[in-house]
This record gives C-alpha cells, structure tokens and sequence, in this order.
C-alpha cells in the first residue's frame, strides 16, 4: 500500500518555524485577549474582530503611506480610530439583545473587508499596501545588534521579542483592569445586567468601554500582523480570522487571560504544521484544510470543552 | 409581497388566550407599518424618477427584483430556523453555496439537465439542513447549551461547509450551463433571458411559500412554533416535527437560493453564500427578526435598495448599501419594519 501523504518532521526541528509560529501566536494572543475581554468578561459577542484589527492596520498604513505620519504617531491615532469605530458599532446594537451585536459586529468586518478592497485610492485595493515599516526596520536592526552574532540572520527574531513583550504587558494590565472595580462592574453585567443597572451602573457606558479596549487591542495585534507581512491586503484581514480568536479563546479557556496565550500557541502550532503535511493537493486547498480544522475544532470544543483547557466551571458564560 | 398583503393581522392582546391558530399571524404589526413602507418606497421611487427618468429606475428596479428574489429565499429560511429555535444561524449563508455546487456537481460534473440539478440541490441542501439539526442542534438543545455556544457551532459548521468545498473544488469560479447572455426586451426594458427565469421562479416559490405559511396547517404551526415556543407546545403541536420540517424548507429555500444566484450572476465561488450573509441578514432584520413574511419583503426591499442606490453611487458600493440599512433599522426602529417591540428586547 502506498502512502496518501508523507510528513516531514524535519521543518518542526527548524527555528525559522517557531519564530513564524511565535509571532502569529503572539499577535493572536493579543487580538483574542480583546475577545476576552468582551466575551469572557462582559458577556457580550464580539465577533468583528477582524474588523478592528484590519480598521487599526489600515488607518495606520494610510497614515503613513499617504499622509506622510511617522509611524510612531500614526500608532495611537489609528488605535483611537479603532476605539472610534467599536464606539460608533456598539451604540445602535448593544442596547439590543446580544445576539443583534453578533450579527452587526460579523456584518461591520465584512463591510471592513469589503471597504479595504474596494477604496483602492486609499488601501491598494487588492494590490495592497508598502512601506509603512522603514521606521520599524530601523528599530528592529537596533535590536538584533543586541542579540548573539549566532542570532543575527533570523530577521523575525525582534518582532518576535517585542511581540512577546507586548502580550506580557498587556495580559498584567488587563488582569490589574479586572481585579479593579472597574473589573467586577463588568463581570457583574455578565452575571445579570439587570442587576447591575439596578445598581446605578449604566450598563451600555461600561460595555461601550468594553468594546472599545477590545478594538483597541484588535488595532495593536493589526499592526503585528502588518510589521510581520510588511504588507497590507484585504486577504490578511478577513472576518473568518476573528473565529480563529474565538476557537483559541474556548480552548485556552474563558475568563482567563493566561490562558489566551497558552491557546494561541497551541493553536498556531497546530495550524502551522498543516503546512508540512505533505498532500497531493493545490495550494488554495490546504489553506481551506486549514480553515476546516478551525471549524471542526470550534465545534468539537464548544460542544464536548467549552470551559477550554484553562477556564473555570464556575464562570461558565457559555452557559447563560 | 402579494401574499404578505391581505396577512396583516392586529396582534392578539397579550393576556387573552389565542388558542386558535389564525391569531397567531405573521406580520403581526398591523397593516400601518406595511403601508408605511409602500408609500416610502413609492415616495423614494417618485424622486429617483424626477431625478433620473423613468427609464432608469424601472431598468434598475427589474434588477432589484432579480436580487430581490434570492434575498427573500434565503432570508425567509433565515428568519423561520431563528423563530423556531431561537438559533442565529451564521451558517445559511453557506447553505446557499452548498446548493450551488451541488447543482454544479449534478449539472456539469454529471451531466443532468439544469431543472433535475435544480431539484438534486434543493434535495440535498434540505438534507444537509435536517443533518445537521439531528447531529448538532437537537442534542446541544437537550444539554440546555447557551447562546454564545451555540452561535460558534454555526460558525464551526460553516467554515466546515464552506472550506470542504473549497478543497473539493478549489477557489476557481465555476458556472452552471446556463445561458447568461441572452436577454429580452420588453417595454424598451432588457432582462436577461436567464434572470427572467430566476425572477418567475423566485416569485412563484415565495408565493409558493406565503401561502404555505397562511393556509396549511404546517405554515400555521411554524410561525406559531416562530411566536412563541412554549405556548405553542401548550397548544398541543408536534414541535419535533415542526422543528425538521422548518429545517427542509428553510435549508431547501436557502439550496433553491444559492442555485438561482448562480443562475443570475453567472458564477460560483466557495465564498458566494457568505458574502451574501451580511445582505440576508440586513433583509431579516428589516422585516423583523423571526417574521417570516417580514423576511420575505425585506429581501425585495433590500434588492430594490441596493439596484436603486447605483443610480446615485458607485455600483460596487451597492453592497455597502445593506450593511447601511441594518444599521439604520437598529437605530431607528430595531424591532423592523413589520417586527413587534418585545422581540428585541
């Protein structure tokens, strides 16, 4: 019997592989700690991250490339144009119930996507978006001066540190933001919104902040993904890419930041190695391979996991 | 919308019982809100004729209904599994291109004539859609699951459906054998000779299916089962067979939908069906979410929105158009066009 396909093992022994691994897992850690945030620990369905990652990386494209920002200002403005849209997405639907904010939120990142190809004045169109990065290539040539001379061809290797750096910041804020009482008036509208409205508590203000940080942390993993491509195009952001979030956040485990990263790299290890399965197929076919095991690994979690590998059973927000 | 016309019944107070199946109508906001909208449509329609000649808007308004009719296809199937199970399904969108390619696979992979394939597709879709209420959606009902998961199981299933076509028959965009460049005139208007047929088709289903929900006792009791769940179990309906058959019309309606897109547009690709999402449930919404007469309008409306919108802006923005009308309708009137106040909240 002749083998369907072969795997090759070599490339998993390769560190060229776990740094491409490391920077996606990082940048997704970040994009889903968002998700965290709106879904594990507000209770509400964000499922346009996509949108606001690709809303954070285009604005910052646009802004250097066409308005001729440094990069380094162009950051916090994009960041706030992202908070800007959560903002303006989350006030006609999160006083409905949640699942009108699901379905404007996967709405909305379609749109994003849809604007990103179509307004080629300002994004590329589908030829994409250069040379948003010189200033990036300069700090990053800084730091691999840093680094061991035996480190010094792996080019990825800063984005990867920083990438790192940033999740380990963010995770410590985030989890400083949830023990604060900002923190447990959020958790208390996950429990029972009447509740806490009857408490004084507006309720849509607290989640409209919700979904802004969410935004915000979609914007910063868009730039990640833009410095790691060097290269913007509406294929890097498509709204399928905020479920890939979602599967990493049930499997990490939700209401639990740490979790998120240790999802994340499970998840792109995974997703990574597909490549290296050897199958007789086209190109466009192992990607939707990819895509599939998404899917079918959502499903499977949610049904048989879902409070994921890190999650408490007690803070069960799927089971409402 | 014929059908939708005369099924306008005032909303049965709530504390009195409303055993009696007919109170348990469809558009259920009244007759206002649907003469409401008949005279913003004909106000909106009197403007762009002023503006831009009569010619115009009625060439654009034939295309609205083309589009109209697959909209309302797939928005009724849409509309109908979220009254009954109270389940958002991010998967229809994908239903429709399984339709699609399963037309394609029995039209040009196997040879069958188009109208046999047609059928093949709807039987098939349908199929796909009892399947997956059977393996899915009934036992995590049974295990009491949550919203939240179940909105990500429709999304795992549609990325399943979606990407194994795509790794059957790639991204390549794949036409049926049918004739898309022939057209008729008629009244100095021209519709494609295939789009006409879409159109009959389209229309003589929704009517099909109007009908079926006011008349037969099964319409009656899926839109009493979309009302109100556990009155409608009290009432002493078979709600498991209420539940499949929702799914053989709303997944067949959504295979039926998909087929005729292709038909219209000219080709298929493994991303049609969801990027027809976003404007299905832009029609749902308008209508009212969980009214299926509701979805059957707001489909031709949304079809007439978005042809009529090219007149004024970029064609290719016309998509950008449905996204602006759910927007609107949260903002202004969330319940929709025909919807009652209490679904929203």
């Amino acid at each position: 019997m002749t083998p369907v396909f072969a795997v090759s093992l070599d490339a998993l022994t390769s560190a060229d592989f776990w740094i491409g691994v490391g920077v996606l897992a990082g940048t997704y850690t970040i994009f889903t700690l968002g998700l965290q945030l709106n879904v594990g620990f507000t209770g509400i369905i964000n499922f346009g991250q996509a949108g606001f990652m690709a809303i954070g990386a285009y604005s910052m494209g646009i802004l250097v490339v066409r308005a001729g920002w440094s990069l380094w200002a162009a950051l916090p403005a994009a960041t706030a144009i992202a908070m800007a849209a959560g903002v303006l997405i989350g006030l006609p639907s999160l006083r409905l119930r949640a699942d009108y904010f699901a379905i404007v939120t996967i709405a909305f990142a379609e749109i994003v996507r849809y604007v990103a190809q179509n307004a080629r004045g300002l994004t590329g169109g589908n030829q994409g978006l250069l040379g948003f990065d010189d200033q990036w290539l300069d700090v990053s040539d800084t730091i691999l001066g840093w680094l061991p001379a035996s480190m010094q061809d792996q080019f990825l290797l800063p984005l990867l540190i920083v990438v790192w750096v940033t999740v380990a910041i963010l995770t410590g804020l985030l989890m400083l933001l949830q023990r604060s009482p900002w923190g447990r008036v959020l958790r208390a509208i996950r429990e029972d919104e009447d509740a806490a409205r009857a408490l004084g508590k507006n309720v849509l203000a607290y989640k409209l902040q919700s979904i802004a940080l969410a935004a915000a942390l979609g914007a910063i993993a868009g730039y990640f993904l833009a410095l790691n491509l060097s290269f913007l195009s509406p294929e890097s952001f498509e709204p399928q890419f905020t479920f890939i979030g979602f599967t990493i956040l049930i499997l990490g485990g939700l209401a639990n930041y740490v979790g998120v990263a240790l999802g994340s790299l499970i998840m792109w290890t995974l997703l990574e190695a597909t490549r290296f399965i050897d199958l007789p197929l086209a190109a466009e076919k192992v990607a939707a391979l990819r895509f599939v095991i998404v899917g079918v690994a959502l499903i499977l979690l949610v049904a048989f996991r879902p409070q994921g590998l890190l999650g408490k059973r007690q803070e069960m927000v799927l089971r409402d | 919308m014929a059908g939708a016309a005369d099924t306008a019944v005032e909303p049965a107070p709530r504390d009195e019982p409303r055993g009696a199946a007919p109170a348990l109508a469809g558009l259920s906001g009244g007759r206002g809100p649907l003469l409401v909208t008949v005279a913003i449509v004909a106000a909106i329609a009197l403007v762009l004729i002023v503006a831009y000649g009569i010619h115009d808007v009625a060439q654009r308004g034939v295309n609205g209904l083309v589009s109209g009719s697959y909209f309302a296809l797939g928005a009724v199937g849409l509309t109908l599994v979220y009254g009954t199970l109270r389940l958002v399904n991010f998967a229809h969108g994908d239903l429709l291109t399984f339709g699609a390619y399963m037309a394609f696979l029995a039209n040009v992979t196997w040879g069958v004539p188009i109208v046999l394939a047609t059928l093949f597709a709807v039987v098939a879709t349908a199929a796909l859609g009892v399947l997956s209420e059977r393996v899915m959606w009934r036992p995590m009902r049974g295990r009491g699951a949550g919203m939240l998961q179940l909105l990500l199981m429709t999304l795992g299933l549609a990325f399943v459906i979606r990407y194994g076509i795509q790794m059957i028959w790639g991204t390549f965009p794949r036409r049926l054998e049918v004739d898309v460049t022939d057209s008729i005139s008629f009244l100095g208007l021209r519709i494609g000779r295939t789009e006409l047929i879409v159109v009959i088709v389209g229309f003589v289903v929704l009517l099909a299916v109007g009908l079926m929900l006011r008349r037969t006792s099964l319409g009656r009791q899926m839109r009493a089962l979309s009302d109100d769940m556990g009155l409608a179990e009290v009432t002493g309906i078979d709600t498991d067979r209420v539940v499949i058959a929702t799914w053989i019309f709303a997944a067949g309606l959504a295979g039926l939908a998909g087929v005729l897109y292709t038909a219209a547009i000219g080709t298929m690709t493994p991303n049609l069906g969801f990027f027809l999402l976003l404007s299905l449930f832009a029609a749902v919404i308008l209508g009212g979410i969980g009214n299926a007469f509701g979805a059957l309008a707001g489909g031709l409306l949304l079809g007439l929105a978005q042809e009529w919108s090219t007149l004024v802006i970029d064609p290719r923005w016309k998509v950008a158009v449905g996204f602006g009308i759910l927007i609107l309708v949260l903002f202004v009137r969330p319940q929709g066009l025909f919807g009652r106040k209490e679904r929203t909240l």
